[in-house]
């Protein structure tokens, strides 16, 4: 979209002091390019605005018209005609800005539509905070703090109403909660094309309830958890784990697929609660699917791999880093290069998957390939590509079509052309259809990983690799943007991020040269990657930045998009 | 009315002036379109389908026709709010839910003349160039569906509606949609939502004004029964003619229905400001019962705010300003305005010395608690609470300071929903509480201000939920 010429843009006055705004802006929208936040619930810039919640109502005026005979009103000195106040307020999430307009976001009137609206509000609810998930990011407790009058009039037996309603297999409804802001009604309809749910009854007696004989199931369910304003709807996974305020935030990236949507891990004392999606408009939006974001719990399973390993006789037994990483270099450097073959991981980072660069050169390892993971792409958000970081792979590790070569790689096992294989972060067996009974004609293997799998269980070395939640770096999603994982919890024993073990088993055979960051990975991939020429660590910030062209879209973007150029949403 | 006979006992008030009534209660009148054709019907068809459609639109606004459903809007204005240029399907609704306690007019022409009805409406149509119409009737009204979808089969075999009606090339359908009981659904928005099949969940405005983006986000021109059967009218005497009619800018005649402390109530074709309160009252009602004493009148429908029986009104600007009794107010929609209420609907309702005023404002809103859609909060919320304090009131479970919340309540909803819905449940308790403190006062209990309220329903009409 072009830059607006002067000519579509109005002057608007709000609070006292005018500004510019292209035509069409809606009046919350231009408050809140100028700092000014106007409270609402209903209002989602990604969905339609039915202006139910009366939240958002303003006072707003126009220059007063003469009556007729009368002078017309005059500018002042700035060029602006009076404002003459109209008593009744507007919403801000649907009216859009006018020439000359004023609007008044303080005040008897505003304020005293917001007080009112807030007491309506609590008249019904339970306020059972102390035992509501929401408490610490419920809208109507802050409202409730900064616009209401911080008592009621209201005397009267509250609604009863359904509690604790299972409307699907991951959110939970709590009817007396509800402030019908519609927000989930509308997300379902408009966003995940499964309209199940919806209002019953009338007055103050309507309840949110989902269609008879049907349930909210759809793989964006809890994004209604999400936008939620208030604890009505809650998530089975989250529900009574923990209180809000007492978790870190962490802004990172999904890894689940190659959409990267950008995500906030909450933790506390090194331990995943939820994951919630994160704003980014050329990514995920506000939004992502309920099967990546639940993919979190085996971060504590029993099965983590804490320390490094190796076998002997057979068996595996502990061992320390020094010593796990001398025999795998002391094993490595009795073969030659041909007979080594390396698998990363298009799970890996791009830091990660650099200093792979680095361990297959110092090798001269005869082979390099990933395991490619592909699946059905749902025309949302879910990518085909279940691997987060294909395009890292191709860059930075310089495959050219990721995953096309395992079988060379099995074959060459099997001729024993191949004697060694160090496996980063991939489970062959399972993933890649390794057999077991291939990977023990192996004279050596070293499997790195985050959880006991088959691989690990035959591996001679077997290394403690961070998942992607201990670990920071950077990805390329599937339309070329590089995107920054951040690390939110410290891995498990002496777990360590495999860009660092990548690094110390190149120390180990004599390749190092003092890399103790990741940000100084970075630096260096920087220098000798092409595209990646000029950028910092620093400039990658919180949202990504595009890098690359894939061609590749993201189909609930383009959908988005529409709907934005026919005005239905903000966006 | 010259050469038509009513039926004994139901003859029109000699002060009435009978036009869309005109057949109500006739003797001899049926109706079936044969009928309806001896009487000249469909001839007004005849000649808009000879008009240029701006010509009929030019009629209507030089009659001045204003809607009778209960804002009052003109209705040639409204026409020409369709988009120009428009390449949409224009629609016209016929509103015939006909909700507003108080006024029962429209359900007697879908009685008893729908093809007056009709005809209107196929003249509305042309006029604004909609093909497909849909007249909204209200569930409770099973009868007036059978008898408008009757006579639509038979203007249909007539060809007065179908493919090119009368040869003039004009084609136009009309159906009939069943409401389901939701009082919300007569708000014009609201209509249209459940028209499209969902919850009547009214619209914002801007930018949903129906005229622009109404039924399948296409301008949608609706109307009440009583004024599209104007237009008929408007046609056959011409818009000047018309206009002669009433009062100006409160031109034509209108159905006002009395009901509540009189001795005959019924409804009364007027000339809109002809007649005043008192004549309403006293002379077409017959006067209150014996030994009563007017306390008060809801003028316009339940929603209207009510005027005291003992109020001055004082109405007009500088050297017009004149000052009013009750019974003085003429009854059309600019002076009823100045008077701090409105015609609205036509639905009078006199109230007189015998009724508890606790109890009068609790049976009003429970009935908006009742039919609160609930989409928007003050309404949702503050209808019910606003039950629930007089409910308690009417009981002798109130305090005095309850009438000030209940009057904060109002004021909480006024002027900030998405709908009338809004002024139609809270200007009944501001009016009555703002009229009637004293006697509301007088049903409290001054030591029962904080205590707890039980749990217990308190009346009958609270067991309503």
């Amino acid at each position: 979209m072009s830059e607006p010429t002067k000519t579509d843009l109005v002057d608007v006055q709000i609070d006292g002091v005018w500004h510019q705004f292209p035509k069409g802006t809606r009046l919350i929208e231009a408050c809140r390019q100028v700092g000014v936040e106007v409270p609402h619930y209903c209002y989602h810039p990604k969905l339609t605005s039915p202006g139910n919640c009366r939240m958002c109502l303003v006072e707003t005026g126009m220059p007063p018209r003469p009556m007729p005979g009368a002078e017309p009103p005059q500018p002042d000195e700035s060029g602006h005609l009076p404002i003459s106040w109209i008593p009744r307020p507007v919403i801000a999430c649907a009216n859009t800005v006018a020439p000359n307009m004023g609007v008044r976001t303080t005040g008897p009137i505003t304020e005293g539509c917001r007080q009112g609206v807030m007491e309506l509000l609590l008249a019904n609810h339970p306020l059972d905070c102390p035992i509501c998930d929401q408490a610490g990011e419920c809208t109507l407790q802050e409202y409730s703090v900064e616009h209401g009058k911080g008592e009621s009039r209201f005397r009267e037996q509250k609604v009863k109403k359904p509690k604790n309603v299972e409307v699907g297999p991951r959110v939970r409804l709590d009817d007396e909660r509800c402030i019908m802001c519609s927000r989930c009604i509308r997300f379902t309809d408009e966003i995940a094309d499964d309209p199940v749910l919806g209002f019953t009854d009338r007055g103050s007696h309507t309840v949110l309830a989902v269609y008879p004989g049907r349930e909210l199931a759809n793989n964006y369910s809890l994004n209604t958890v999400d936008i939620c304003p208030v604890g009505a709807l809650t998530s089975n996974d989250f529900r009574f784990q923990m209180r809000v305020w007492f978790m870190r935030e962490t802004q990172t990236i999904d890894t689940n697929c190659a959409t990267g949507c950008n995500i906030t891990v909450f933790s506390r004392q090194n331990r995943i609660y939820r994951i919630v999606p994160r704003q980014n408009n050329d990514v995920n939006s506000d939004w992502m699917p309920d099967s990546h974001r639940l993919n979190f719990h085996w971060i504590d399973s029993e099965a983590r791999l804490t320390d490094p390993m190796l076998k002997v006789d057979g068996v595996h037994r502990t061992a320390t880093w020094n010593e796990a990483l001398s025999v795998a270099a002391e094993r490595l450097a009795s073969l030659s290069g041909s007979e080594i073959a390396v698998i990363a991981s298009a799970r890996m980072t791009n830091e990660e998957l650099f200093m792979t660069s680095r361990l297959v050169k110092l090798l001269g390892a005869g082979h390099v390939e990933t395991v490619p993971r592909q699946g059905e792409a749902d025309g949302y958000l879910v990518s085909a590509d279940r691997n987060p970081n294909t395009n890292g792979v191709k860059l930075v590790l310089g495959l050219e079509n990721p995953g096309s070569t395992l079988d060379r790689v099995k074959s060459g096992i099997e001729q024993g052309r191949i004697k060694a294989l160090i496996v980063l972060q991939e489970n062959l067996v399972d993933d890649a259809g390794f057999s077991p009974e291939l990977l023990g004609k192996l004279d050596f293997l070293l499997a790195t990983y985050p959880i006991a799998n088959p691989t690990t269980g035959l591996a001679d070395v077997v290394l403690p690799g961070a998942c992607w939640a201990e670990k920071s770096g950077t990805m390329i999603n599937v339309t070329g943007r590089l995107q920054r994982l951040n690390k939110a919890v410290d891995g498990p024993g002496q777990t360590r991020e495999p860009w660092e073990i990548v690094r110390d088993l190149v120390h180990a055979l004599g390749g190092g040269n003092g890399i103790y960051s990741v940000t100084e990975v970075f630096k260096q991939l920087a220098a000798e990657v092409p595209e990646f020429k000029g950028l910092s660590w620093g400039q990658i910030g919180d949202l990504g930045l595009p890098l690359i062209e894939t061609g590749e879209t993201i189909p609930a973007l383009e959908r988005e998009k529409e709907r934005k150029a026919a005005g239905i949403i903000v966006g | 009315m010259s050469g038509i006979t009513y039926q004994r006992g139901r003859e029109p008030h000699p002060k009435e002036h009978r036009v869309v009534f005109r057949n109500v209660d006739r003797v001899g009148w049926d109706t079936g379109i044969d009928t309806f054709l001896k009487e000249g019907g469909y001839e007004q068809l005849k000649k808009a389908l000879g008009m240029e459609r701006s010509a009929i639109i030019d009629e209507v606004k030089k009659a001045g026709l204003r809607g009778r459903g209960g804002a009052g809007f003109p209705c040639g204005v409204k026409w020409t709010f369709i988009p120009p240029g428009n390449t949409k399907p224009v629609y016209l609704i016929c509103n015939a839910d006909e909700s507003e306690p108080g006024t029962f007019k429209d359900r007697y022409i879908l009685h008893q003349d729908p093809h007056q009805l009709l005809e209107g409406m196929i003249i509305a149509c042309f006029a604004v160039g909609a093909k497909l119409a849909y007249i909204y009737i209200r569930e409770e009204f099973p009868e007036a569906a059978q008898i408008v979808e009757k006579a639509i089969a038979e203007a249909h075999a007539k060809g007065f509606l179908g493919k090119d009606i009368l040869g003039s090339g004009f084609d136009l359908e009309i159906y009939v949609h069943r409401g389901a009981g939701a009082y919300i659904c007569g708000e014009e928005t609201g209509l249209i939502e459940s028209l499209e099949g969902k919850r009547p969940y009214p619209r914002i405005k801007p930018p949903y004004f129906p005229a622009a983006m109404g039924l399948y986000l296409c301008p949608t021109i609706v109307n009440n029964v009583e004024t599209l059967c104007h237009v008929k009218h408007i046609l056959e005497m011409g818009g000047e003619a018309w206009a002669q009619t009433g009062t100006k800018n409160n031109t034509g005649t209108r159905i006002l229905c009395v009901s509540g402390d009189v001795k005959k109530p019924g409804y009364f074709e007027v000339e809109v400001g002809k007649v005043t309160m008192g004549e309403v009252i006293n002379d077409m009602c017959g006067g209150l019962k014996d030994g009563r004493k007017l306390k008060a009148v809801i003028p316009g429908g339940s929603s209207a705010k009510v005027l005291r029986a003992d109020e001055t009104f004082t109405v007009g600007r500088g050297d017009d300003a004149r000052q009013l009794t009750i019974r003085d107010i003429p009854m059309d929609f600019d002076t009823m305005a100045a008077c701090g209420s409105m015609a609205g609907s036509g639905g009078v309702i006199v109230i007189d010395d015998s009724r508890s005023i606790s109890w009068v404002l609790n049976n009003l809103n429970n009935f908006y608690a009742h039919e609160s859609c609930g989409q928007c909060t003050p309404c949702r919320e503050g209808s019910l609470w606003m039950k629930k304090i007089t409910d308690r009131v009417v009981a002798g479970k109130a305090s005095p300071a309850d009438i000030d919340t209940l009057y904060g309540v109002a004021k909480n909803i006024d002027g900030r929903t998405i709908c009338a819905f809004g002024e139609a449940c809270s200007w009944p308790t501001e009016s009555f509480v703002e009229k009637f403190r004293d006697e509301l006062v007088a049903d409290t209990k001054p030591e029962l201000e904080g205590a707890l309220v039980s749990a217990e329903p308190l009346t009958a009409a609270a067991g309503l939920r």
